[in-house]
């Protein structure tokens, strides 16, 4: 085995476990912390089915951003939709043709609008960093990592797309890597650049996905405004510092 | 006259463009030794200067904070800067002032929690926007959390449900524990425990009060309508903001609910114990204080030995009843479990409504043409009637079943897209009247646009902050101060009741 592959052998793994590590400590932080009063946004789902609706509609159809701005919606929707696609699609790199999870991406969807979703996926971002450059407002509020990490995803989609489309990388060698990682028995990786290139940035993507902005995704999932039921007055909702306050005096005896 | 502009409306709401520090001198008057004392917040020996130590005691209380509210905790990490909520909050509108964002609001606290709580804000705070916490920090977040109403319009439209007021909050709680409390909420508070209510009003006030509102009504319609209070045994306790027993258009609602109630034929009562259904315990952040304010209301409920429980127009109050009563002040199973704990007044009337009770004639309310006006924390925050968003359809089936002539402002302005009337959540002081007045320029657009387009001449509103904000800023938009009604108001006005006196 190169060293390259050694190198890259490695930093998967310590990239596969800060991601998985940092993410389940995040969750885990949340959901130590309580939620100590209702503060549902209104008007709220009464049922956890209406929870789990009001959820689709805001993590399939980003509803509450499609009221807000239409541009953003349809460059945010791009993106992500473009992202889900290729991710999908890059399954094939991990799942082989005898696993029962194979159907689920060799499709028509999967493999046909995956093959191209780095297109949808380049316009999406160009939108989204071209609100936040000329918009005023959202000038204001952008920080250098607002920018950075818009140019770090354009950068490993762009380098996605020439590999699929230019300058194609021995794909057979690169599933054995990818599947030897997973199976503990390490081969080599081919070693043209742009392959590379495209590679470190998804590690450093991995990497600082739980200390950044990143963490949006598991966190949306986490706040109170919109998980919590619209049950109020039928179940008293009481945390446990809310109850120790209660045992301290007794005075909802 | 004041020295500052007077925003213009339009035919169609327009976003300004930014204009930084343009309301960079607002900031509403520090609380004094008194005022801090009586609420247990330290004070520094001279009113706005921060306590010894009041760097690590700010961080300290930001981690106390960050591990006892998880929606702070989510909502410091996951905003990704998409600009959503830029042009969604009322004081940005009517300011053009970029802090006034509710991202760059909330980023006020987050650049602090960044720099202290987070690797990438500890190790490259340049990168991400972190910063030191110094003087002028707080200073900042003091001006600019008190330009926050925690109305919530921002939270609709976050994709993540990201709640500035969660954020203005917890930064005004912290701040008045540094000696940074606001003068007009910790001076009100006190007044509530003290005496019972905001106004201050003692309980042989409240009795001369209620005994002359007796009169008036008799002399005024024949009929001898009950407005009682501290009656043991009554079945209902009556729960309304002070502003209701004297201040007007807020007086003519509670003449409305005496009515109701008299036509329905239930015994009731108000409490001087409990006189107040406001909570600036909401305000401030502080559940301590929420949790004490309510339990009043527990304990006025069980020395009158009544069987319900039912709360007047405010919008706060009813967000702190409808959520958090239970939480605070429960279990309630000493009540009559058929009915919700608490009911807002308007479930009432809509019933009595259904029932077919009440006897209404709708003419008498034929030489206005209403709309109505959402308050925040009704609509965003809480519910009346038993279905999402009936907290729209009761007070509008109300209106509609008492008046002829009914309007809808805007869709984008109503509903839970509803504009703030620009006085809530502790801001309702003089000494923020040029906020006051430029945070009402999206609803009184909204109001002009309706007038001029279908005839519109008052606006129905059912929270008593917004009553007398109204009162106070439609003079400047080239309107009248008695523009603004209560929805009781409207009520009391048709409705008509047995042996009642007749114009004719």
């Amino acid at each position: 085995m190169s060293a390259l592959s050694i190198l890259y052998v490695i930093l998967f793994y310590v990239a596969m476990i800060i991601l998985v590590v940092g993410i389940t400590n995040k969750i885990l932080q949340y959901k130590r912390v309580p939620a100590p009063l209702k503060i549902a946004v209104t008007p709220a789902p009464l049922t956890k089915t209406g929870v789990a609706y009001r959820f689709f509609t805001e993590v399939v159809l980003f509803n509450s951003l499609f009221r807000a701005t239409k541009w953003t919606w349809i460059f945010s929707f791009m993106f992500h939709f473009s992202l889900l696609l290729a991710f999908l699609r890059h399954l094939r790199y991990v799942i082989s043709p005898d696993s029962i999870f194979w159907p689920l991406i060799n499709n028509m969807v999967v493999q046909s609008f995956g093959h191209y979703a780095g297109f949808t996926m380049v316009i999406g971002l160009l939108g989204l960093l071209a609100r936040r450059i000329f918009v005023d407002r959202v000038r204001y509020i952008s920080s250098i990592s607002d920018y950075l990490m818009l140019i770090l995803i354009l950068g490993i989609a762009v380098t996605g797309l020439s590999i699929a489309f230019v300058a194609h990388t021995d794909i057979v060698q690169l599933k054995a890597f990818i599947m030897g990682l997973f199976l503990f028995d390490w081969q080599n990786l081919p070693t043209d650049p742009v392959l590379l290139a495209h590679l470190t940035m998804v590690l450093f993507l991995m990497v600082i996905f739980p200390v950044s902005k990143l963490i949006h995704l598991p966190g949306l999932f986490m706040a109170p405004t919109r998980y919590q039921l619209d049950n109020p007055r039928e179940k008293r909702h009481l945390s446990p510092w809310g109850a120790e306050l209660e045992a301290k005096d007794g005075r909802n005896a | 006259m004041a020295d500052y502009k007077i925003p213009e409306t339009h035919e169609f709401p327009i976003i300004p463009s930014i204009m930084e520090g343009a309301m960079a001198h607002s900031s509403p008057f520090v609380a004094g030794e008194e005022f801090q004392s009586d609420m247990g917040f330290p004070f520094s020996g001279e009113t706005g200067k921060l306590i010894d130590g009041w760097k690590e005691r700010f961080l300290e209380l930001m981690q106390e904070k960050l591990s006892k509210y998880r929606s702070l905790q989510v909502f410091m990490d996951i905003c990704v800067k998409c600009g959503a909520c830029t042009d969604k909050c009322h004081y940005f509108i009517g300011t053009a002032d970029p802090v006034n964002m509710p991202v760059a609001r909330q980023d006020l606290l987050r650049k602090v929690y960044r720099r202290y709580f987070t690797f990438a804000g500890k190790y490259f705070p340049k990168l991400v926007g972190a910063v030191d916490l110094t003087e002028d920090v707080i200073k900042q977040m003091y001006s600019y959390y008190h330009q926050c109403s925690e109305c919530r319009r921002c939270a609709v439209f976050c994709p993540f449900g990201i709640d500035t007021a969660e954020v203005t909050m917890a930064a005004r709680d912290m701040l008045a524990q540094i000696g940074m409390g606001q003068k007009y909420s910790n001076q009100i508070i006190p007044k509530v425990h003290k005496i019972g209510n905001n106004l201050g009003l003692p309980e042989p006030a409240l009795v001369d009060t209620l005994e002359g509102l007796e009169e008036e009504v008799e002399e005024d319609i024949g009929v001898k309508v009950r407005y009682p209070l501290d009656e043991k045994g009554a079945e209902i306790l009556l729960v309304t903001p002070s502003a209701d027993f004297f201040a007007e258009p807020h007086i003519d609602g509670l003449i409305g609910y005496g009515k109701v109630f008299h036509a329905a034929g239930v015994t009731w009562t108000m409490s001087s114990k409990a006189s107040e259904a406001a909570n600036f315990g909401l305000f401030i952040g502080n559940y301590e204080q929420m949790r004490k304010i309510s339990l009043r209301i527990r304990d006025a409920a069980k020395e009158l030995g009544v069987k319900r429980i039912i709360f007047g127009e405010c919008g706060h109050a009813w967000r702190v009843a409808y959520n958090h009563l239970n939480t605070l002040a429960g279990p309630w199973d000493f009540l009559d479990p058929n009915y919700p704990v608490p009911q807002h007044i308007l479930e009432f009337t809509k019933d009595c409504l259904d029932r077919g009770i009440l006897n209404i004639n709708k003419s008498e309310n034929d030489h206005m043409t209403l709309t109505f006006h959402d308050s925040c924390n009704i609509a965003r925050a809480s519910r009346i009637g038993d279905k999402p968003g009936s907290q729209f359809t009761t007070p509008r089936a109300v209106i509609k079943a008492v008046c002829n002539n009914f309007h809808d402002m805007s869709a984008d302005t109503i509903q839970d897209q509803t504009f703030c009337c620009g006085g809530g959540g502790g801001l309702l002081t003089d000494d923020l009247m040029e906020l006051r007045i430029k945070g009402a320029q999206p609803r009184m657009e909204a109001l002009k646009n309706v007038s001029n387009d279908h005839g519109v001449t008052h606006m129905a509103a059912i929270c008593a902050i917004c009553k007398s904000q109204f009162t106070k800023v439609l003079p400047y938009y080239g309107m009248t101060m008695d523009q603004i009604v209560s929805v009781h108001q409207l009520v009391s006005n048709a409705i008509v009741l047995e042996g009642q006196e007749t114009d004719e």
